[in-house]
Order: structure tokens, then sequence, then C-alpha cells
């Protein structure tokens, strides 16, 4: 899964944002396929199809599908075991 | 390449590495939105935005060309808690960036000098040409006041006497160049997709530590802007 084509998940960021009502880019994520962990930030994303695809790093499964709607977001899960949201802020709280 | 200042009302300050998104609507209702990262450290309302200019871009010529002071824009932000670094985590700082991708790691040297923070820095940056270096002039005054190694690579043309990198970023330059495994640095990497999959996997092939390594891709080179 290393073409060109693909960015990662900060750039979902901000509808993830709209979705879950938090910063979620550092939040890790485990794929119900291969068991691979990672920060939702880092995961493959495909941003040129109707929706943000979000595969794993692992092996290439969809595990997000989010799509900006008039309505709001609608996040489809795929193959995602859990996701945990970030302890608390990633460093000190921003002024 | 055009720097915008921005003041956001409300903004409730930011982190560097993080990014926000711009929307634009045109009259008919037609959207486009495209991510931008925030090249300054938290100042109050204020955030800087650099933006670089994609010819058959949606949102970037209206940016670069027709913005004016005093004009409105739509933004969501501020965006991002993985790629993210401030004086407080510490270092070594390894900064790896490609083109445009130099922007949010510049927050993160901006940070560091205004913290006037005594952390080990060493930025590798690409670029096609010399002329095509962002941040040119200050990065050399940051490499001067010390603590900071910056490394260029000019991978299409160089000018006369250059003793910079004269080629991609690969293995063998970040051997030379990039902190080792045992100082574990901080590892960030902006830029196109194809730049960040090789500086990220010779990372690793180096011994670095994956969960050190943190990048953020903007897509092949030009994008969609």
């Amino acid at each position: 899964m290393s073409d060109d084509a693909h960015v990662d998940g900060n750039a979902v960021g901000g509808m993830m944002i709209e979705a879950f009502g938090a910063e979620m880019t550092a939040a890790r994520s485990c794929c119900a396929e291969c068991g691979t962990v990672a920060a939702l930030g880092a995961l493959l994303a495909y941003t040129r199809a109707p929706g943000d695809v979000l595969r794993c790093t692992g092996c290439g499964v969809v595990m997000l599908v989010a799509v900006a709607r008039p309505e709001g977001v609608r996040l489809s899960l795929g193959a995602v075991r859990w996701i945990e949201p970030p302890a608390g802020p990633p460093v000190s709280a921003a002024p | 390449m055009r720097s915008l200042v921005l003041d956001c009302p409300g903004w409730p300050g930011h982190l560097p590495g993080q990014h926000v998104d711009v929307r634009l609507t045109a009259e008919d209702g037609y959207q486009a939105q495209r991510s931008y990262s925030i090249a300054t450290p938290a100042d109050g309302t204020r955030l800087t935005l650099t933006i670089e200019r994609i010819a058959d871009g949606e949102v970037s010529p209206y940016l670069a060309d027709e913005l004016r002071p005093g004009d409105g824009l739509e933004l969501r932000g501020p965006i991002g808690g993985w790629f993210v670094w401030e004086p407080a985590l510490g270092g070594p700082l390894q900064l790896v960036g490609g083109g445009s991708g130099v922007v949010p790691l510049m927050a993160m040297l901006r940070a560091r000098a205004a913290a006037g923070a005594d952390i080990p820095a060493r930025l590798l940056l690409s670029a096609r040409s010399w002329d095509e270096v962002i941040y040119r002039d200050e990065l050399e005054r940051l490499g001067a006041g010390g603590g900071l190694e910056v490394r260029f690579a000019l991978t299409r043309a160089q000018p006369p006497g250059w003793t910079g990198y004269a080629r991609r970023i690969d293995h063998d330059m970040l051997g030379e160049v990039a902190w080792s495994p045992e100082e574990m640095p901080r590892s960030f990497v902006c830029g196109p997709t194809g730049l960040v999959e090789a500086a990220t996997r010779a990372l690793v092939e180096l011994g670095h530590d994956p969960a050190t390594v943190k990048a953020e891709r903007f897509g092949p080179t030009g994008g969609p802007g």
C-alpha cells in the first residue's frame, strides 16, 4: 500500500473532530483484520474518493470511512477492533 | 508562495505541527476545502499560514493571489494532536521536510527559538532549487544561532559552487545527517507522500523506533491545492 495516492489520517483530523467532537489524530486504533495498532493520524488516508477512506498501515484493510454530508459527518466503521482516545492533551494544553 | 497572517477572534491557541482546514464557498454554493499547516507558534488570536500556489488548484490561487487584508475566511481548527511538538517535549529534534512540508516544521523551530530552548535540532530540507526553499533566510539565521543544524537537498538545480546535497532524500543521506537511534530523537517528517514514504522507511531501517517517527503527507507533489 505504498503508492503515492494516499496521504495520512492527519488530513482527516477536521472531519474526525466533527464526528467525535474531539481531536482524534492522536487516538490509537487497532485493526480488526491484522491487529496493527496505530494512531488515527498515521493511518493511510485516501481522500479523493467521495468520502475519506482510512486504511490500516499493516494490511491495507478499510478501517473507517468519513463522509461529509450537509447534515453532518457520517463515520462508517470497517475493520476496527477498538479506538482509544488519547488520555489527555497531546502535550501541555495549548495556551 | 505567500504567508497570510490571520486574526481569528476566539482562537483557542494551537501547538506547532497543527493545521487548519480552509473552506471557500462560491456564490453558487460550491465549496472547496484544503488543509494548511500553521507556520507560527501560538500567538494569541493570530496565526500565519504559508500558501504554496498550485496553478490549477481550487483554493490556493485564491489565497495566494486574491485574498486582501480585511477579507474574511472560513477556518476550522486547530486540528491535529499527533503530529505536534512543543519545547516541553524535549529532543533532540529530527526534522525532515520536502517543499512546503517545511511549514509545520518551521512552527516547531520558531517555537524552539522563541522559548530560548537549548534543544538540539537538525533539519534536512529538500527542494527543487535554491529559489524554492521556503523560509531560506530565516532558516540560515536560525541555523547560525547554534543548536540547530540545517542541511539542504536540492533535487533539480543547484547554484554554482553548491556544496549541499544534490539528490532526493535517501537512506544514505539520513544515515549521514540524522541523529543516531541511541540519541532517541523525536522525528517529524512532512512533505509529498513519496518523500515521506522514503524518509520514514529509511529512518526505521536505520534503527529508529517507528513510534518515534511521526509523519504528515501532502499527497503527490503539487497536490490538489
